[in-house]
């Protein structure tokens, strides 16, 4: 794992010191809240309906055994004794107190985290594949990569104030687990025919009111370029991105109004200029990072079976993990979805205990995933029993990844000021209906947002949830098809929509729709791809 | 017009005021230049020979296309006077110092103190620009050059 040195540890501390100074302007009225608000939002703290929400960065999603138990404490100590990941691979603290977040900065400060550009008009935390480094599929690991773009987003002093909020994702598999493609810049890092890296560069995807598919602009930057050509895309879409509409402002707009070839071609003017300003970092920098991502020492010659007589235990094992790309070792995923649970949410006592377990089980890592869930990556096969009965005993033993109970829901109008409907209740409610099929159902993405702008990812899900406000009612809008990954695909709008009951309702019709028309191994999206949204309609609707 | 509050240079300033865009194409003494956020700074390439000052104006502070202007210029050999002027506030001046601009006209003074603190702060940076300043990774890897 990266560790920081001097110069990354005296940024962090800088911080802290520039954001306590501008929260004591703030509180004595010498700084208005209008010049305060992008201050406060590229340090994570955001305003909702009830209390300011704090978003701690983890960059590409990977943490260490001492940090997660911080995030744990930080929870009891500033919060309500709860964490949420959310959706970028971060952690958000819902009941914060302005005058206690520069101590909350210092607390993370101490082991080597903050807190950077969560939010605002900048380019946010970098997301990576949760699995890097274990999956067996990756051309090489992608996180130095991201590690570097963390470093040249930080404090980037020409883009604090781009046109809107400006999200980038870093793969190296062909099977993309980080919708790389619905992010402002997608990169996966790609080998050509000579063996030599290079990154792929997919820009102008997203999601929100007008969700789009990033083109890939560029399928092979020389790996040597990658930060000249990133500058090159945010400097076009900073000069030139809409300014007039917060709506249309997104990058995904200024290439569709361009036209991709405009907008490459703008590009790649610019990356021919910049590339005479020598502002890539050196080989020996990517070196350097690359370093810290070297496998843990893993054991050989270890057993590679497990013992499965335990049939809750065999559920969870074969639902829950990932193959390794190391015999004997197995990735592990811990459900946030405990039935009738909120998705994504963890007590400070998980959030420390999978801290523990991460030193004691898998060489000191955890990651946070796009899904809400978290991870450790590298669990010997001989240890993921004794794992499990831990887990299981503590609330963390869900087995149902990837199926409907592992739902992404935003926070909806429980919390959030922009919301048009409440999500966690349609969460809990669809959780609890549905819990009992769950395994025969199997794999299916569950999606709610509780308004357009998409924080629930609707429109990427099999089955996605849009709450929507009508005449003052909340209402709930049924997307099926929607999926994320090599084979992106938007989701499309059943019809009329439901309320909170009836959405439950449409949801479980949907699903008996999808078993009675399964052939083989099909999964829900395979069938609905195969049948077509016709018989789903005629179900609900009909 | 709002006085100078900052400058970083030591040269004579220029009286004038700047000029449009629009108007410093057409006259060809002019040694002054204001770009408003939509101006295409490299318009202005042709002519740095003869200009003294480039006015970049901030109408509000969280439009940043300034920014952009000011690191075109200086990335293109302009070594006059590059002046931030409009909503220039103290929690953006040490951005604008970067990108460089080596002057400060805001609307509103700027709390001296604050200003001081606020120019001072960040002991290292991570990324080059135009301001002579090592970036943590030139300090990492003395004598490394990118390939």
């Amino acid at each position: 794992m990266y560790k920081y040195d001097q110069y990354d540890q005296a940024m962090v501390d800088t911080r802290v010191e520039e954001f306590r100074d501008q929260v004591r302007r703030r509180l004595e009225g010498h700084l208005p809240e209008e010049a305060f608000r992008p201050l406060r939002l590229m340090n994570g703290l955001y305003l909702q309906l009830h209390a300011y929400m704090l978003r701690v960065a983890v960059p590409y999603g990977t943490l260490n055994s001492a940090q997660m138990k911080v995030l744990g404490d930080i929870a009891d100590k500033y919060d309500r004794g709860y964490g949420h990941f959310t959706t970028r691979q971060n952690i958000q603290y819902n009941w914060i107190k302005l005058e206690e977040a520069p101590d909350i900065l210092a607390d993370l400060a101490r082991v080597e985290m903050h807190a950077f550009q969560t939010s605002g008009n900048c380019i946010r935390n970098t997301t990576s594949d949760q699995y890097a480094g274990a999956a067996a599929d990756e051309v090489v690991d992608p996180r130095p990569y991201a590690e570097l773009i963390r470093q040249w987003s930080t404090v980037h002093p020409e883009f604090n104030f781009l046109p809107r909020k400006f999200k980038m994702a870093v793969i190296a598999s062909d099977t993309d687990r980080a919708a790389m493609r619905l992010h402002d810049i997608g990169i996966q890092i790609v080998k050509n025919e000579a063996g030599e890296l290079g990154a792929a560069f997919y820009v102008g995807g997203g999601m929100g009111r007008t969700p789009m598919i990033a083109p890939c602009i560029n399928a092979f930057v020389p790996i040597g370029q990658m930060i000249t050509y990133s500058e090159a895309c945010l400097r076009v879409y900073n000069r030139h991105g809409r300014r007039d509409n917060k709506y249309k402002a997104r990058i995904k707009i200024l290439i569709h109004e361009l036209g991709k070839d405009e907008y490459t071609r703008q590009v790649e003017a610019e990356f021919a200029h910049l590339l005479t300003q020598n502002i890539e970092p050196p080989a020996e920098e990517l070196e350097r990072i690359k370093a810290f991502f070297a496998d843990p020492p893993f054991e050989t010659g270890i057993t590679d079976e497990l013992d499965r007589s335990d049939a809750a235990f065999a559920r969870w094992a074969d639902t829950n993990c990932l193959a390794h790309k190391q015999p004997g070792y197995i990735a592990v995923t811990i459900s946030l979805k405990p039935v009738g649970g909120i998705p994504g949410d963890a007590s400070a006592d998980q959030i420390r205990l999978m801290g523990e377990l991460a030193r004691q089980y898998s060489f000191d890592e955890l990651r946070v995933t796009h899904a809400q869930n978290i991870v450790l990556p590298h669990v010997r096969k001989a240890d993921l029993y004794a794992l499990w009965q831990i887990l299981d005993a503590n609330g963390l033993g869900t087995p149902n990844l990837d199926h409907i109970g592992d739902m992404i829901a935003c926070p909806g109008l429980d919390y959030c000021s922009l919301a048009n409907a409440r999500s966690i209740p349609v969460a809990q409610k669809i959780s609890e209906r549905l819990a009992p099929r769950e395994a025969e159902i199997g794999e299916l993405k569950l999606k709610i947002s509780g308004c357009i702008n998409a924080c629930g990812h609707h429109h990427a899900g099999h089955i996605g949830i849009l709450g929507v406000d009508r005449k003052g009612v909340e209402n709930y809008q049924l997307l099926l098809g929607g999926c994320e990954g090599a084979d992106t695909s938007l989701g499309q709008i059943t019809g009329p929509g439901f309320d909170e009951d009836g959405i439950v309702g449409a949801v479980e019709k949907a699903t008996e729709v999808y078993l009675a028309n399964k052939q083989g191994e099909e999964r829900f999206l395979d069938t609905y791809r195969r049948i077509g949204m016709a018989p789903f309609k005629e179900a609900l609707y009909g | 017009m709002a006085e100078v509050q900052y400058r970083f240079r030591d040269d004579e300033p220029v009286a004038d005021p700047g000029v449009t865009v629009d108007s410093f194409g057409a006259q060809s003494n002019a040694a002054a230049v204001r770009l408003e956020p939509g101006d295409d700074a490299r318009a202005l390439l042709p002519h740095l020979e003869r200009l003294r000052l480039v006015e970049v104006n901030f109408p509000v502070f969280g439009d940043g296309r300034g920014y952009s202007s000011a690191r075109i210029l200086r990335e293109a050999g302009y070594a006059g006077e590059l002046r931030a002027v409009g909503q220039v506030l103290v929690d953006q001046i040490a951005l604008m110092r970067r990108c460089g601009f080596d002057s400060f006209a805001p609307d509103q003074p700027l709390e001296p103190a604050d200003a001081e603190a606020a120019f001072a702060r960040w002991a290292d940076v991570y990324q080059p620009t135009t301001d002579g300043r090592a970036p943590v990774w030139a300090k990492r890897h003395p004598g490394a050059v990118n390939a």
